[in-house]
């Protein structure tokens, strides 16, 4: 078995516009994921039952079920309501990118949720008891001391779920859309060789990780520095 | 009950269920060599597993899987004519789905199992050793019964992702709920009852699991003391 480069030199240009297609489908999911998912971290550490019940549900359901059977419900099976056939949401609906888009969304606000919410609750009293005792409003208190150190512990174990969801966006070839394992996909379809497709494919997913890693690394200086262990 | 596609899909939990259990097992032992290559003083032992654990877990597993059912089908039927064989194999979805969910698993665990076994404390392993075990030995009876109390709460996770990837399986053409779900969808139109219908089996063994790994934990948790705030 020798490895055929040309192949694959040939096909680079549907990758690098794989490649595009993945960075595309992963920013937009992740923003509006982080976006929904704050709001619903927040209602996770409330104290009255049916908002905590109510976060919890989502969360709950959404991890507990394949992104595979989420997408599907959303991209084929939508399709059976003739009420959202004729809405004015079908063009949207239609299209595979739009409800990738949508599926991915909605599954990494909900570890996203959970994340927060772990990090909300991880506060320390002290900081809590203070802004009390400055007599902030809960509303301030929220903005100005609980939400901006959360997020920024929240930042170690946000990076996995950002990486997780680097993975989770090869799903989207599934649904016709040609990222990187679309184009990987493709390749193998035309020319049978399956170890140079895959295999390109899976350098082009470590790279991605290995720069995310990286940057996630480069934030956690910058925002977590004071929790850094002392050097020397 | 779905049309008559009820005892079709129920067909199928049955199919997701030994794929996902075996594929655990597979990933356990995988993730035990895993981790005694990554632990081990041998250099570049160390190495290779670390290659293992960074490689695997940086691939999505659709791409993995894509990689090791094709790849594996191709180097089998190029491998095979040389061993007198000549005839066209398939290579069988539930048994290339074990491999490779335990492949890919057995990374993750391997990670899971290494800081559980990093946070035995050293005394335990000298002590063993000072009684005249095996490195072997010290391995298998005092450091993996502390390692699993230890490991439950990675490996519930591990478990639940597990469960959740035996879906992709299906675009290979494994007959699992997910795919026997699709062909109903596709015989009757209504996709959104099928597939709603698969989220809560889903749902129904990944609740299960949860509770049954919960009460695991605590009883592997029966003689250690929690401090209380």
């Amino acid at each position: 078995m020798i490895f055929d480069y040309n192949v694959i030199w040939e096909a680079l240009p549907l990758y690098l516009g794989g490649l595009l297609t993945t960075l595309k489908l992963l920013a937009i999911s992740l923003f509006f994921g982080l976006l929904t998912a704050i709001p619903l971290g927040l209602m996770r550490v409330s104290k009255q039952p049916l908002v905590n019940g109510a976060a919890w549900l989502y969360t709950y359901v959404i991890r507990g079920t394949p992104m595979l059977v989420q997408l599907f419900l959303i991209y084929y099976g939508l399709a059976q309501f003739e009420a959202v056939r004729e809405s004015f949401l079908w063009p949207w609906l239609s299209s595979a990118t739009f409800c990738a888009c949508l599926a991915f969304a909605i599954n990494t606000s909900a570890y996203t949720a959970e994340i927060i919410a772990g990090s909300l609750k991880a506060t320390p009293h002290g900081e809590i008891e203070a802004a009390k005792a400055v007599g902030m409003s809960r509303y301030k208190m929220y903005r100005r001391i609980l939400l901006p150190s959360a997020l920024r512990r929240a930042l170690p174990q946000y990076s996995n779920e950002v990486i997780m969801m680097l993975q989770t966006t090869s799903l989207a070839s599934i649904v016709t859309l040609i990222d990187i394992t679309g184009a990987a996909r493709t390749v193998n379809a035309q020319y049978y060789l399956p170890f140079e497709a895959y295999i390109t494919a899976g350098v082009f997913y470590l790279c991605l990780t290995f720069i995310l890693v990286r940057l996630f690394k480069l934030a956690e200086r910058r925002w977590l520095g004071y929790l850094a262990p002392r050097k020397g | 009950m779905l049309k008559g596609y009820g005892a079709v899909i129920l067909d199928g939990v049955w199919l997701t269920l030994q794929l996902a259990l075996s594929s655990m097992a597979l990933a356990i032992v995988l993730g035990l060599i895993g981790v005694a290559l990554r632990l081990s003083p041998v250099r570049w032992l160390a190495w290779l597993g670390d290659l293992y654990a960074t490689v695997i877990r940086g691939i999505p597993d659709l791409v993995l899987i894509l990689l090791i059912f094709y790849g594996g089908q191709d180097i089998l039927n190029r491998v095979a004519p040389l061993l007198g064989h000549d005839e066209y194999i398939d290579l069988n979805p539930l048994v290339a789905g074990i491999g490779t969910l335990g492949f890919i698993f057995g990374a993750y665990l391997s990670e899971t199992f290494r800081g559980a076994f990093m946070a035995i404390p050293k005394g335990q392993a000298e002590a063993g050793m000072a009684y005249g075990m095996s490195s072997l030995q010290v391995f298998f009876r005092v450091l993996v019964p502390q390692m699993i109390r230890l490991a439950i709460p990675g490996f519930t996770n591990n478990w639940l992702v597990l469960t959740k990837a035996t879906a992709l399986i299906s675009v290979v053409g494994l007959q699992d709920m997910m795919f026997k779900a699709k062909q109903a969808a596709d015989a009757t139109r209504e996709p959104f009852t099928f597939y709603l219908a698969v989220a809560a089996l889903y749902l129904v063994i990944t609740s299960v699991s949860l509770l049954a790994l919960r009460y695991l934990e605590k009883r592997y948790s029966v003689g250690v003391k929690a401090a209380e705030l």
